[in-house]
């Protein structure tokens, strides 16, 4: 009888949190969608001019006008909007004349795949470079840590990549060049999940595999470096925390190895607000970075929304707001489950 | 001990990280040629609503118009899909012979058939480029009248007066009036749009090339049409790859990863002229740079003021140093090459004419005003040196800088000081430039033709009707002279400034030739090119 009623006021529990989750994504989504709507009509760009041209004569500027729904109220427009993509219709983007849903699948997968490979440099470079400061706080480690972080957080990302070109590219033949694959090997695979790694290896086209890999390098060891400079600080810094606890000079006194106390000990407290930081770090990675990707000339969303908003082409810049929203409360979502298996102390809230 | 752990680990990490396969494939495969571009302006790879810089090029290799002319010689004319032609005795008939046995990609026969179907189509959908045809008295309404079938391989082609001959010649070579595969287009029909929803990104036309792919932003890929009706296309392939920003075109070209790098600036252009592996490949373009000032502005709309901000401009460090290159020093509205072009450039920077001249209009202290600027490098560069030249007269110009459409959408709006901008012609009869630059019908807010003349607030009864007459006038010596006149008549009187006509350059790998460049971009040829 007992058990039933827990389980009850488990489930009942768990539906409200479900009902405020789905209302707080809700309200997230709605509020970032009408912001951006109004953004997009606040531009002082005409978005008549993208589908007619400079050249189009008053008729052909008013039917466009028109067709646009841009002679209706600001609210009916937007009404109209929310009610297609309801349906399932995010309408057409009108400097690619294609479905907002199709361009985004084929812009996605190249952020997508750039941002994950460049979270993976960031963190596995990351968290080590910060354990290392934290263990070594004020010699001369922790210094170097500083200051390659400094580096990544200051130096002008363009500058960045333009100057791995030269060097890496250019002289000493390291790596291949902006796009994300050579012409040669463009023909080896078919594309089906847009993510190249992955789909020439499960094609089995190595040659075209190894292509990738040296284009993608480049631009995720530079994005990389950025995550990476965030990261390795929030590492020391969540480090020199715990290693100044109790528990630590504890561990150490009953005669723990060193490299247990920190990797294992230290570590596992220190990963719980890590989580967070390397999720936010991924996110921002994923809305796309304009100018590496201009530089590398990699097709992705970043490159995609910034064309679409200087254009004022606001079913593709809606349609990519969705997108980046969804990122972002996902991986909080993620991170929030995360916390509660790390962190022993969350369950039992 | 833990800490060389901790180092080793580190290392190994970063090492697996960085341990990527050398790169080296720096060749182009032999049958393609590469071309990094900047190509996000295209919109629509539809003959009938293709007007932007990329697609015009694309649909110059991928379709036939009716007719074309020689690129080095414009003045040539000669049918493409079109055999022959005659005019009637009014003028207002012209009466097209389709050549026999050619067929479009898709293995279907060109006729009449299709060559009416794709001017009727290109008026009745109305986008942008229609007017071309539209100008000629062709109307969505009356076009099933006015462009008629007389037999499978002839047409009628009326117009509602007699225009110039030359006028509506070079109308047809534009790219609204490329012939498309009616049959093709039709199976893709929905709601009566003539095929163009299809169209807009596929392809049902008979040029040497066709359009495989066009991936937005990322590259346009042509393959060799396999039914060409004329000589087929050395290359396999021609693939346009986005790569928006110059530095990494040259690096590319420099390594051989491209053929062909289309947008570099002169900065480029300098460091790549010792490179044995390179070329630099140039062509006259007949898009004009210009300022546009405001008749609505208390200061400019002063004869003297106009006058004064054309000794205000340095036209030959424009030319030769900012631009290295790629302009050349031009003044007049129509660019050299066409009909009645005027090719003598009187104005030069005179700081003290400009005084003189500005003592004159009762501003001998200056005055302020804004000029909308594009942001991009080269257009802020020139406006800087303006800026400069001009503030030593005493004018104070405040540059406003904007993305390409903002400065767009004020200067449509006539809510500028001064717009520096760059105007190219859509077809090569001097109509085109003299009835933007020197036209007007109704110069009120609320008029429904906008030419640059009304953009500038310039009111221009004469001229407009001008303009109207030369367009009517058969014999072409007369007809330069008018158009003659008419650019003296700008180039004292009016609110522009032009200053530079556009030379198109591109970075070459030294073993790719054959490359047409041609005055406008739709002549950009790449069938003959060999590697």
């Amino acid at each position: 009888m007992t058990t039933r009623t827990n389980r009850g006021r488990r489930g009942a529990l768990w539906i409200r949190k479900a009902a405020s989750v789905t209302g707080t994504v809700a309200v997230t989504f709605l509020g970032l969608l009408i912001v951006t709507f109004l953004i997009g009509r606040v531009v002082p760009v005409d978005p008549v001019l993208s589908v007619v041209g400079d050249r189009a004569t008053q008729a052909q500027y008013d039917a466009a006008y028109r067709a646009l729904g841009l002679d209706k109220p600001l609210v009916e427009q937007f009404w109209i909007w929310l009610l297609k993509v309801f349906q399932g219709d995010f309408g057409n983007s009108f400097l690619t004349t294609r479905p907002i849903a199709v361009d985004i699948a084929r812009v996605f997968p190249a952020t997508l795949e750039l941002a994950t490979v460049s979270i993976v440099i960031g963190t596995v470079i990351g968290i080590p470079m910060g354990v290392w400061a934290a263990v070594n706080q004020g010699r001369w480690i922790d210094h170097v840590v500083r200051v390659v972080g400094l580096i990544g957080y200051s130096a002008p990302v363009f500058w960045l990549g333009l100057m791995g070109l030269l060097l890496l590219y250019f002289k000493l033949d390291l790596v291949s060049g902006p796009g994300r694959v050579d012409i040669t090997y463009e023909y080896d695979f078919t594309p089906k999940t847009g993510l190249f790694l992955i789909d020439t290896a499960m094609q089995g086209a190595w040659g075209a595999f190894g292509n990738v890999v040296s284009h993608i390098i480049l631009p995720a060891s530079l994005l990389g470096y950025l995550s990476l400079a965030y990261i390795s600080r929030m590492t020391r810094s969540f480090m020199l925390n715990e290693l100044s606890q109790e528990y630590i000079t504890t561990a150490r006194v009953k005669g723990v190895p060193e490299w247990r106390i920190i990797w294992v000990q230290a570590m596992r407290n220190a990963a719980v607000p890590l989580v967070t930081v390397i999720a936010l770090s991924y996110a921002n990675l994923l809305e796309g970075s304009v100018l590496t990707e201009t530089v590398f000339a990699w097709p992705g969303l970043g490159l995609y929304l910034t064309n679409s908003l200087q254009n004022a082409d606001m079913n593709a810049v809606l349609g990519g707001t969705l997108v980046i929203g969804a990122i972002f409360v996902g991986l909080n979502m993620v991170s929030d489950l995360l916390y509660t298996l790390l962190d022993a102390r969350t369950r039992k809230r | 001990m833990y800490q060389r752990r901790l180092l080793a680990s580190t290392a190994l990490c970063a090492l697996m990280l960085g341990a990527t396969p050398v790169a080296t494939f720096a060749e182009t495969p032999p049958d393609t040629l590469v071309q990094a571009w900047s190509i996000d302006d295209i919109i629509s790879l539809d003959p009938a609503e293709i007007f932007e810089f990329t697609a015009s090029e694309i649909a110059g290799n991928t379709y036939e118009t009716l007719i074309t002319y020689d690129p080095k010689n414009v003045s040539d004319v000669f049918g493409k899909a079109a055999d022959s032609w005659t005019v009637s005795e009014d003028g207002m008939t012209i009466s097209f012979t389709m050549k026999a046995d050619r067929t479009f990609a898709s293995g279907n026969p060109i006729t009449a058939e299709d060559a009416v179907f794709s001017l009727v189509r290109a008026v009745k959908l109305n986008k942008s480029p229609a007017f071309i045809i539209g100008q000629l008295g062709i109307t969505p309404e009356n076009a099933d009248e006015m462009i008629v079938q007389t037999g499978d391989m002839t047409f009628d082609f009326k117009m509602d007066k007699a225009y110039s001959p030359s006028l509506a010649l070079y109308c047809l070579t534009a790219t609204v009036a490329s012939v498309v595969d009616k049959k093709l287009a039709m199976e893709h029909e929905a709601n009566g749009d003539f095929g163009y929803e299809w169209l807009k990104t596929n392809y049902a036309g008979s040029g040497p090339f066709i359009i495989k792919d066009w991936r937005p932003n990322e590259a346009v890929i042509l393959e060799r049409n396999e039914n060409y009706s004329g000589e087929a296309a050395p290359m396999a392939r021609v693939i346009y790859r986005h790569i928006p920003e110059t530095s990494s075109q040259r690096l590319l070209l420099a390594k051989g990863d491209i053929d062909i790098a289309r947008n570099l600036t002169a900065e480029d252009i300098a460091a790549l002229k010792d490179d044995a592996n390179i070329k630099i490949e140039s062509g006259v373009k007949g898009s004009l740079y210009y300022l546009g000032m405001s008749q609505k502005n208390e200061y400019l709309s002063k004869p003297q003021v106009r006058q004064a901000m054309k000794y205000l401009v340095d036209y030959d460090a424009i030319a030769n140093t900012i631009m290295s290159g790629k302009v050349k020093v031009h003044q007049a509205f129509l660019p050299e090459g066409f009909l009645g072009a005027y090719n003598e450039n009187p104005f030069t920077l005179d700081i003290e004419k400009a005084k003189a001249l500005l003592a004159e209009a009762g501003l001998a202290d200056g005055f302020t005003v804004t000029m909308d600027t594009r942001n991009t490098p080269e257009i802020t560069a020139m406006a800087q040196a303006m800026q400069q030249t001009m503030a030593q007269a005493g004018i104070t110009l405040e540059i406003i800088p904007g993305d390409g459409k903002q400065t767009l959408t004020k200067y449509r709006a006539r809510s500028h000081d001064i717009y520096i901008g760059r105007w190219g012609p859509d077809f090569q009869d001097p109509h085109t430039n003299s009835s933007t630059f020197a036209y007007n019908p109704d110069n009120s807010d609320e008029a429904t033709s906008k030419p640059l003349a009304w953009r500038n607030a310039w009111d221009i009864p004469e001229l407009t009707a001008s303009t109207d007459a030369a367009m009517l006038e058969s014999d072409p010596d007369k007809r330069a002279e008018m158009y003659i006149a008419d650019q003296k008549k700008v180039m004292e009187e009016g609110p522009f400034v032009i200053y530079a006509q556009e030379i198109e350059v591109l970075g070459e790998r030294a073993n790719v030739n054959g490359v047409i460049v041609g005055p406008s971009f739709n002549d950009n040829n790449f069938s003959k090119v060999t590697k």
